[in-house]
């Protein structure tokens, strides 16, 4: 099949690839551990490692976004910082 | 007794999941793909990589738009819910005006967007509508084409006649599912009638609650047809809401990447206030139970 009429690029491949590793990852997580792993953080509500993930991918597209505003179009740290951002959302959250 | 985890279940959702991606999931993802492109038709593209994401974050234009938005649904909200919640209390409970009145809340609901908007493009004119021309005969200055703050007024109570009636219908919902044993309690202790209210309509009406704040605050961050019929956006950009710009740049001007990038920036925000709604509403005094 054809495809190219869509202008499929592979950065966006490369950004939804990430994504779907992501998903696979904790779907593998789940078969091996289920029920989610429920627990009251921080945030003094109960989340589940799905949820875990969900507030880390939102929170990690508005760190690139205020930096890509208030900084510049290299994204490096901003990844970074959003990679820490996630490691403390899944450790402390 | 403990839970039975089967994760085979999952295998049940695949049909939904193939449907909700043919329709959302790989339209969204068409749309990260043009962020980061620019076309000048003839399906020829050219990589803009985050050009669009900083012109749009550096556009006077979109923050006008974000903050008349965000403007407008912290209006819509402080109107509706209160409103909705005083008229579902004082709605009869049984009789012949419980159908009657669920029918008349419901009329406006029923009416399609774009003909509410034309039905209050007509009222609100100053040369041919009831509501205009009344206002002109009551020597009040009153024009939704030239004046900012009419015109806002105008998009706001029209809204506000639209939408209050599915918050109504959602607490007298609740408010009927409250059975009359909690209210002979508070009888019996001498409950005021605010007391009532707090502690027990209040409490039970919080699910439904949650329903018609996120879908009201859904609804009118999103807001298109109404205020594009009775404004066009106007005057000026003073009724210009995301919506209404995102539309003018993906179709009026062909800007397709750009009007890509402030969709994504609008997704963004709408995912996030819903969850923030979301999470603070469902959570709320569970602590307290802890």
């Amino acid at each position: 099949m054809d495809f190219a009429w869509m202008a499929w690029t592979w950065p966006t491949a490369a950004f939804f690839g990430t994504i779907f590793l992501m998903l696979v990852g904790m779907a593998i997580w789940e078969w091996r551990v289920p029920g989610g792993s429920p627990r009251v953080g921080i945030l003094r509500f109960e989340t589940t490692r799905g949820d875990r993930l969900f507030i880390s991918l939102l929170g990690s597209a508005f760190i690139n976004l205020a930096w890509l505003g208030l900084v510049g179009p290299q994204l490096w740290w901003s990844l970074a910082l959003s990679v820490v951002y996630a490691i403390c959302v899944f450790r402390f959250v | 007794m403990d839970k039975t985890w089967n994760n085979n279940a999952w295998f049940l959702v695949l049909p939904v999941l193939v449907l909700v991606a043919f329709s959302a999931i790989i339209p969204l993802m068409t749309v990260v793909n043009y962020s980061v492109q620019d076309t000048f038709g003839n399906n020829e593209f050219f990589w803009a990589g985050l050009d669009w994401f900083e012109d749009t974050l550096h556009s006077e234009r979109f923050w006008a738009a974000l903050w008349r938005n965000l403007l407008f649904s912290a209006i819509i909200l402080a109107i509706q819910i209160p409103l909705g919640i005083f008229i579902a209390l004082n709605m009869p409970k049984r009789g012949w005006g419980v159908p009657v009145c669920l029918v008349l809340m419901a009329l406006p609901l029923l009416i399609p967007w774009n003909v509410v908007g034309t039905i209050w493009q007509v009222f609100g004119r100053v040369d041919i509508g009831l509501l205009g021309r009344t206002l002109a005969a009551m020597g009040i200055d009153y024009n939704y084409v030239q004046d900012p703050l009419d015109a806002w007024i105008t998009v706001v109570v029209m809204d506000v006649w639209h939408w209050t009636s599915l918050v109504v219908l959602l607490c007298y919902a609740g408010l009927a599912s409250i059975p009359d044993a909690y209210y002979q309690a508070a009888r019996i202790d001498g409950a005021s009638r605010w007391s009532v209210f707090r502690f027990i309509q209040l409490p039970k009406m919080q699910r439904v609650l949650l329903i018609a704040v996120l879908l009201r605050f859904m609804d009118s961050f999103m807001i298109y047809t109404e205020p594009f019929v009775v404004t066009g956006g106007g005057p000026g950009n003073e009724t210009t809401f995301l919506s209404i710009d995102l539309v003018k740049m993906a179709i009026g001007q062909f800007d397709v990447g750009p009007a890509a990038a402030m969709s994504l920036i609008y997704f963004l925000i709408v995912l996030l206030l819903s969850w923030v709604f979301y999470t603070v509403m469902t959570n709320y005094g569970q602590g307290d139970e802890r």
